[in-house]
């Protein structure tokens, strides 16, 4: 609007000053981004809407443990399950420890009940018939360079084969595409068969880590989850079944309180950051109170003073704010992109949409709140007074 | 084109303050204490030196006028020292828990290429091989003393919030006890082997529900007893343990095991036990002393930990720079005309760069004194727990160490210097006559 | 012509504290459209509030204002501020322009209170700067600006708005006698090309001179009034 020059220049007034407080500003925001992007990252509170139609079974004890295969069909006669998957963690690592990814062997539909993976149906088929067949994640072919055709070999840490090698090998038929961006953490998983995976190891033979279930209704998930559970009731092989969501929930939340530690960080930065620039606004609008008796003078009226300082504060925070974000997105984008990827999610979100919003809030939330008082005073000088210099 | 200049200069301005901070807080401790003590003696003996004294006492005794923008700088530095010292104390904690659990006369035997004892099966007759070994110690009674251990996990409701989390279940051999002597049970008495008893390590039955001497549980569908708490001292104090042989049979392991841990006659021994086991042809293992193995465990969180709070808190010390620099602008401005009297008196340069150092300086030490203090409070020994590679928990207290303080108190000291240095100069630059003008 | 500004009974009373002071005892003075009034008197002779209470700076503690026919002595902050802005313009002694705008932009303060679009706004007050002869120096800030410069540009900004009363209090206190010639002589061109009616407070008889009448007030009573005397003077003067 026509009053955001005169607002800019305000703001400008000192400007090294101003230029220093705005470093401030960006120093918080920068952390802000880059902490709540590691915090959503663990609260793995968003999912994709296919994930609300998943249930995972896993033995009540640890989901270290197997169950056995013999579920299967059991759990696919549950009323209110439109289909089940297994799959088996295998845990194998690619020439070097550090190159660390997922990797798991799964029953053939597995990739069914996962649509928000998108394979080529050619693809798709080629996992069925090749025994030895594999599917990758995008972001992991492109890290190794791998295409399909290529063997590729993972070391066993948990199972050997049957003659005691631990050297398994593979070939790579499929690569699939995660679209969402915020879910691209899952695009550096590694699938083989679990059919090779049962006939080659040495033990455990028969059984499988986990099922995944798919909802009819996604509204019945809790009656169906207890009627899987009832299936193993008392057995050696007690069942845990919840939806895929508070699985997640519940492992992320062993690994610490990532929210706390986040929020408490972040609580000793706003508070500093409100002290600081409250401080520079309280200076400024003190050395402005004559030039905003003029303001009155001329018949600018008491609420747009009020405005014009608040409209200062706001400014203030969001020209800092806006470069600490932009900052932080840039730093994010470089750490996930060199980082490898931790389990089903990385450790970092990108800057994205929701993050931005939460932060044009606090933005704006913090200059109100910051700008209040000299605003106030500012909106309440009586003219005559300012003029004469009281 | 005035933009890229004007962005130039604001870059070089920001490389002009980082770099000399990184640089302050990269000195060893010795460099700094001795700075600080030569500093002392200058402004006790020389005369400029004496001169800076007094005009800082000048300087304080306006602090008052200026008490908002001076508490910009103490709250800013507190907080900096604040979040580094939380930080680190947690690294420092979880790496001391894990760091004493292992020796280096004691070593783990796991199946070659598993990387942790969760994810390792030794078979029984590997096991036995493992204990004929010549370089592990025997006890009095000429029994090898070595540990076939099954580790597996369990899930127990913690006490508090009610959730359940993943407990290290440890099945432990009859050598158990002559392998850990560091061991105390605290409450009630050892399990009896054969029979379905464990006993909870003490930072264990602190975190979890239902681990009270005389409590049952229900693992794997068959009901076990609480017969007492053992204290370790090291990261075991977060397990339960059991008979290996029970373990076994309640989680239809057979007779394999998870690891083989044994004490050997003495550190040097390990590479000749390496050696033997490698050229075994029976088996297939990795060989690691405990305190190789245990320190792997913690190095991967430790230094994330470590590299986290270091971040932040840099973020947070570039904020306070700025947030100092605008102070210590201010508070020159505002003497510009005691400042020009005092130089035109005759004081020289020096006396005033240091004055508005030693001003800055003393804001940031109390600012730093007053986050290592709020922060040993709050969180010297606060217990926390955390994934272990085992996918259990462990539990760890949080460490402030004096050397911490010392070194959130470094980093303050180098928040001060910078955040004063430029104030400084320019006070000292500041022409007289345009100083004693100044209105 | 009805007199433009009609003061009658005029008090004002400050409260410092428990102490009352009558700055203003009971005032009536009439301004004709057109006029150029010069307000002298004493320090502490209640000669700024008599002006601060025409200009709608401030309330009266009693009597009544009407500027224009519109009674301002009652108005809301609010109100007097609307006021303010198209009924008076004003200069200062230490010609209060905002330090971080130019000229062309403070000139254009008062528009922003109005309708007017940017282009609008920016070729009024260029109006104004050739105005007061200043249009070569639109882009320089105040600081760029001699004192006799920045108070043109004051004057500029108390008329780009057309206001229906110019009032200035001390508006050559700060300048040397030859920026203040310049000053005067622009108002008194104001005056008499432009019909503008200007109230000046000033403790200088010479700046008096460039008046049409002169008011004298001694402790917040208009003690005398120069009537055709002083206007007779001035024309012979500007002859």
């Amino acid at each position: 609007m026509k009053y955001f020059h005169l607002i800019w220049a305000a703001l400008f007034r000192r400007k090294t000053r101003t230029l220093f407080t705005l470093f401030s500003v960006l120093a918080a925001f920068l952390l802000f981004g880059l902490l709540d992007s590691v915090r959503s990252a663990f609260a793995v509170g968003s999912s994709s809407v296919a994930a609300a139609e998943r249930l995972i079974t896993v033995s009540k004890i640890s989901f270290t443990l197997a169950l056995p295969k013999s579920l299967l069909a059991r759990i696919q006669a549950v009323p209110g399950v439109a289909d089940v998957t297994y799959a088996n963690w295998f845990g194998g690592i690619y020439q070097d420890p550090k190159n660390f990814f997922p990797s798991q062997a799964v029953a053939d539909n597995f990739l069914d009940l996962y649509p928000e993976w998108e394979l080529a149906p050619d693809q798709r088929k080629a996992f069925h018939d090749i025994r030895t067949g594999a599917v990758v994640g995008a972001t992991l072919a492109e890290k190794f360079h791998w295409k399909v055709g290529d063997k590729i070999p993972l070391q066993a840490t948990i199972f050997p084969q049957k003659d005691n090698s631990n050297t398994w090998t593979f070939d790579v038929v499929g690569i699939y595409h995660v679209a969402d961006p915020n879910l691209r953490g899952q695009e550096n998983n590694f699938f083989f068969k679990w059919d090779y995976f049962d006939e080659a190891r040495q033990f455990g033979n028969g059984t499988v880590g986990w099922y995944v279930v798919k909802l009819a209704d996604r509204n019945r998930a809790d009656q169906v989850a207890e009627a899987i559970d009832a299936l193993s009731a008392d057995s050696d092989h007690e069942t845990k079944t919840e939806s895929e969501q508070a699985f997640m929930a519940a492992m992320m939340g062993q690994f610490a309180d990532i929210g706390l530690i986040v929020g408490t960080i972040m609580g000793a930065v706003f508070f500093t950051l409100v002290l600081l620039t409250g401080n520079t606004m309280a200076q400024a609008v003190r050395e402005r109170i004559p030039e905003l008796a003029v303001l009155k003078t001329l018949g600018f009226t008491s609420r747009t003073v009020l405005g014009l300082v608040l409209g200062e504060s706001v400014l203030l925070l969001v020209l800092g704010g806006v470069a600490g974000l932009g900052l932080a997105g840039v730093v994010v984008s470089a750490v996930r992109t060199s980082l490898p990827a931790m389990g089903p999610t990385s450790p970092m979100v990108p800057v994205g949409q929701a993050i931005w919003l939460r932060g044009l809030g606090l933005m704006v939330l913090t200059g109100l709140v910051v700008g209040a008082l000299p605003a106030l005073k500012g909106m309440r000088l009586r003219i005559v007074d300012a003029l004469s210099g009281h | 084109m005035n933009v890229f200049r004007k962005l130039g200069k604001a870059a070089t301005m920001l490389g002009a303050i980082v770099v000399p901070m990184i640089v302050l807080l990269a000195a060893p401790w010795w460099l700094v204490a001795a700075s600080v003590a030569a500093f002392a003696a200058w402004m006790a003996l020389t005369r400029a030196g004496r001169q800076a004294v007094s005009i800082t006492r000048v300087g304080i005794a306006t602090i008052t006028q200026r008490l908002g923008s001076s508490a910009v700088v103490v709250v800013g530095i507190a907080g900096v020292v604040g979040v580094l010292v939380a930080l680190l104390a947690m690294a420092a904690g979880f790496e001391a828990t894990l760091k004493q659990t292992g020796t280096d006369d004691t070593a783990i035997v796991l199946r070659a290429g598993a990387q942790t004892e969760n994810n390792s099966i030794v078979d029984h007759d590997s096991a036995q091989i493992v204990s004929q070994a010549p370089q592990v110690l025997k006890n009095s009674q000429g029994q090898p003393i070595a540990s076939p251990e099954l580790v597996v996990v369990a899930s127990l409701p913690k006490r508090g919030t009610g959730l359940t989390a993943n407990v290290e279940l440890r099945g432990v051999g009859e050598r158990a006890w002559d392998l850990r002597p560091n061991v105390k049970i605290t409450d009630g008495r050892k399990f009896q082997p054969g029979l379905r008893e464990l006993i909870a390590g003490k930072s264990a039955h602190e975190q979890f529900a239902g681990l009270d001497v005389g409590s049952s549980l229900k693992l794997n569908g068959q009901l076990w007893t609480v017969v007492g708490i053992f204290d370790s001292e090291d990261s075991h104090n977060s397990e339960i343990w059991a008979d290996t042989a029970v373990v076994g049979t309640t989680y239809r392991r057979g007779s394999s095991t998870t690891s083989v841990n044994v004490r050997l006659v003495d550190a040097g021994s390990f590479d000749a036990f390496k050696a033997a086991l490698a050229s075994d042809p029976r088996l297939q293992v990795d060989v690691m002393t405990t305190r190789d193995y245990y320190n792997r465990q913690s190095e991967t969180l430790t230094s994330e930990i470590r590299i986290l709070g270091t971040t932040v808190a840099l973020i947070m010390a570039i904020g306070a720079v700025f947030g100092a620099l605008n102070t210590m602008y201010a508070a020159v401005s505002a003497r510009a005309r005691e400042i020009a009297t005092l130089r035109a008196i005759g004081f020289r340069g020096a006396p005033v760069i240091v004055s508005v150092l030693l001003e800055t300086t003393l804001l940031a030490v109390v600012g730093g004194a007053i986050g290592a203090t709020l922060t040993w409070a709050i969180f010297d020994n606060y217990t926390a727990s955390t994934l272990g590679t085992n996918f259990s928990q462990v539990v760890f207290s949080f460490n402030v160490s004096p050397l911490l303080l010392w070194s959130g108190l470094k980093w303050a000291l180098a928040i001060g210097f910078v955040g004063g240095l430029f104030p400084a100069m320019r006070a000292a630059r500041m022409p007289v006559t345009e100083g004693l003008r100044e209105l | 012509m009805g007199a433009v500004v009609e003061i009658r009974d005029l008090s004002k009373v400050y409260e410092r504290g428990k102490q009352r002071v009558e700055v203003l005892h009971h005032v009536d003075l009439d301004i004709e459209e057109g006029d150029f009034v010069a307000l002298m008197g004493p320090s502490g002779s209640g000669k700024s509030t008599l002006l601060n209470l025409i200009g709608g700076l401030d309330s009266p503690t009693g009597g009544t204002v009407a500027v224009a026919g519109k009674r301002i002595d009652k108005l809301s902050e609010d109100a007097l501020a609307n006021w303010r802005a198209s009924n008076v313009g004003f200069v200062f002694q230490f010609y209060n322009l905002l330090p971080m705008l130019s000229a062309q932009k403070n000139v254009e303060l008062p528009l922003l209170l109005t309708r007017l679009s940017a282009a609008q706004r920016k070729r009024h007050a260029s109006t104004a700067l050739e105005l007061v002869g200043l249009a070569d120096r639109a882009a320089h800030k105040p600081s760029e600006l001699s004192g006799g410069q920045q108070q043109r540009v004051a004057i500029a900004r108390a008329i780009v708005s057309d206001p229906t009363l110019l009032v200035g209090d001390e508006p050559t206190g700060d300048l040397d006698r030859q920026s203040a010639v310049e000053i005067l002589t622009l108002l008194r061109e104001l005056n008499r090309d432009h019909g503008k009616t200007i109230i000046m407070v000033t403790h200088d008889p010479k700046a008096a001179e460039y008046a049409l009448r002169t008011l004298h007030l001694d402790k917040g009573t208009l003690v005398e009034t120069e009537g055709s005397a002083t206007r007779e003077r001035s024309e012979a003067l500007r002859a």
